[in-house]
């Protein structure tokens, strides 16, 4: 039989097409600057190279099984009608409602550190009587960091970076302390190792402690179903399996955009959402190792437990917990081991408030813990394997020694029916992100400028995490940059 | 047009981007920020509906005019009367 031989070929309906804004990623960013330049009538397309949306925030099936990544919790939690907050501004901006969004507030979390523990939920003064309870003299310091945090200008697109270790131990003299607030805050969106910026900081505790967890019933596909839906009823257009490979240049500005299959097409602005350095390294006056001094160093693995009960059946109601087993807290790159396993977060999905009778079918135990990504990704396939299996254990056996006791005679191992497992590897793969740094840079670019007149970046690099601010993201540098100069 | 119609035309708007908010009782004189809760972004998206919906520009230098809806109806009637 003849072989058939098939090529890359330009896609023709593409080629030489010219829009008014190119977006780089359909991940939370890039899908909320579409629906805004959509909404304003401008000739849009979205380009991604994975099959699915969301980026970060995504979902998988295995056996028939939906799981989610990313996604442990929305942060920015606000009731309805609640004026003012990030979550309102994005749904305003988006025009989209509140209760399409389906959010269930979390039962409670706390912060599990050797002697001490913190519980908090979406009421700050629960978090606020648990500082006086565990460290009486703290309190006042506490009361001022959070007073200094609520009436500070975080979002002020041009401030410079402070550092938040030093702001906060101008109110709090305790290390244990500090280092049980910095931890949630770093897991949930740090790039940058043992500190953070201060206005990160402050956007973080405020979407954390402030505003709160909540999640779906159905997990983030609601929320990127949502987006794309609203996308595309305004006329946007979005091409999966699209990545772009190359960005020509003339004198400082960006004339064409190279896919993977050699199509070339054109734009007036391109908005990119896959990391500074990434982004950079796509432009043809720049090379292979620009940025390299701006590469994100933390990567992650998570372990997903599918369970055949409840984990309330298990005496374990506690939506998130942060936890960290060292004498001082290390948040910082993973060095000669596989697996960090000495912090981490574990997030029990069922436990919000879903309400209406609703509870999920199956029980879910998530365990995150920081990772190395080289040494994963030297592994041949037989040892990958086998390290996965070996580390999968050993995080259970932290997590069962960090929750409470067993109730019944129940067993994990026994009630166990399905798990999953993802690596540094598995999310360079999937989200194009160098060394698999899930919270990207440690440098961000807050007005995202970069060093050609109309490229623009969005998303992890410009600076907001987590989904509500990734979303914020892509809202604002399409309306600083597209739909403010038109 | 007169002001009273192009005011109408502004509530209208901000009924549209903003579902939530009560345009009922808003006061011709004060300004509309302080009266509900609108930010900068909202006020992108008010000059984005009348270009859209009413082929009216207003270059951002401009958008202080737009503050109260005496102001937007002072503002905008000469550019409407003149289309």
């Amino acid at each position: 039989m003849p072989q058939i031989v098939l090529l890359n070929m330009p896609n023709l309906t593409l080629q030489g097409q010219h829009f008014e804004v190119a977006i780089i990623g359909a991940g939370m960013a890039g899908l909320g600057a579409g629906i805004r330049l959509a909404l304003a009538g401008k000739n849009v397309i979205i380009l991604e190279r994975h099959n699915a949306s969301g980026g970060l925030n995504s979902f998988y099936s295995i056996g028939g099984r939906k799981y989610d990544v990313g996604l442990h919790a929305m942060t920015n939690y606000m009731p309805k009608g609640t004026k003012g907050t990030p979550l309102g501004k994005i749904l305003r901006q988006l025009r989209i409602g509140y209760d399409d969004l389906d959010l269930s507030p979390q039962n409670s979390s706390r912060i599990h550190f050797p002697g001490y523990k913190l519980v908090f939920s979406n009421d700050f003064e629960l978090l606020e009587s648990e500082v006086a309870r565990a460290f009486p003299q703290q309190i006042d310091g506490f009361r001022r960091l959070a007073q200094e945090i609520q009436t500070l200008d975080a979002f002020n697109l041009s401030s410079g970076k402070v550092s938040a270790r030093k702001a906060v131990q101008r109110h709090i003299t305790d290390r244990t302390l500090e280092d049980m607030l910095f931890c949630p805050l770093m897991y949930y969106g740090s790039a940058e190792e043992h500190d953070m910026d201060y206005g990160q900081f402050s956007i973080m505790f405020r979407s954390i402690f402030f505003e709160g967890f909540a999640r779906p019933f159905e997990g983030v596909r609601v929320i990127i179903r949502l987006l794309q839906s609203k996308y595309r009823d305004l006329g946007g257009i979005r091409k999966m399996k699209h990545g772009v490979k190359r960005i020509q240049t003339e004198s400082k500005k960006a004339t064409q955009i190279i896919l993977d299959d050699d199509t070339i097409l054109s734009a007036d602005q391109i908005i990119s959402t896959i990391g500074v350095v990434e982004t950079l390294r796509l432009c043809d006056d720049l090379n292979e190792t620009t940025g390299a001094d701006n590469i994100g160093q933390l990567s992650f693995t998570e372990t997903i437990t599918v369970l055949d009960k409840q984990p309330a059946e298990f005496g374990w109601n506690d939506t998130i917990i942060f936890f960290n087993t060292r004498e001082h807290f290390y948040y910082g790159r993973c060095k000669n081991s596989l697996v960090d396993p000495t912090s981490g977060v574990i997030c029990f999905p069922n436990n919000y408030q879903y309400g209406n009778g609703r509870q999920m079918d199956e029980g879910f135990l998530r365990i995150t813990a920081m990772a190395n990504h080289d040494l994963w990704c030297t592994l041949d396939e037989d040892n990958y394997l086998i390290q996965k299996e070996h580390w999968y254990q050993e995080l259970q056996d932290t997590a069962l020694g960090l929750l409470p006791p067993i109730r019944n005679t129940f067993s994990l191992k026994e009630a166990c029916i399905s798990k999953d497992m993802f690596t540094p590897r598995t999310i360079r793969k999937f989200t194009g992100h160098l060394n698999g740094a899930i919270y990207g840079a440690p440098n961000k670019l807050k007005d995202g400028r970069t060093h050609l007149d109309n490229l623009y970046l969005a998303g992890t690099d410009q600076g907001f995490l987590g989904i509500v601010g990734a979303i914020l993201s892509g809202i604002s540098m399409a309306n600083l940059h597209v739909l403010k100069r038109s | 047009m007169t002001e009273d119609q192009i005011k109408q035309i502004v509530i209208d708007i901000i009924t549209e981007i903003a579902p939530d908010e009560d345009t009922s009782n808003l006061k011709n004189e004060v300004s509309l920020r302080e009266q509900m809760d609108l930010d900068s972004m909202d006020f992108l998206d008010i000059v984005m509906e009348l270009r859209k919906q009413h082929g009216i520009e207003v270059p951002e230098a401009d958008y202080p005019q737009l503050a109260s809806l005496d102001s937007c109806a002072t503002y905008l009637t000469p550019k409407f009367n003149e289309k």
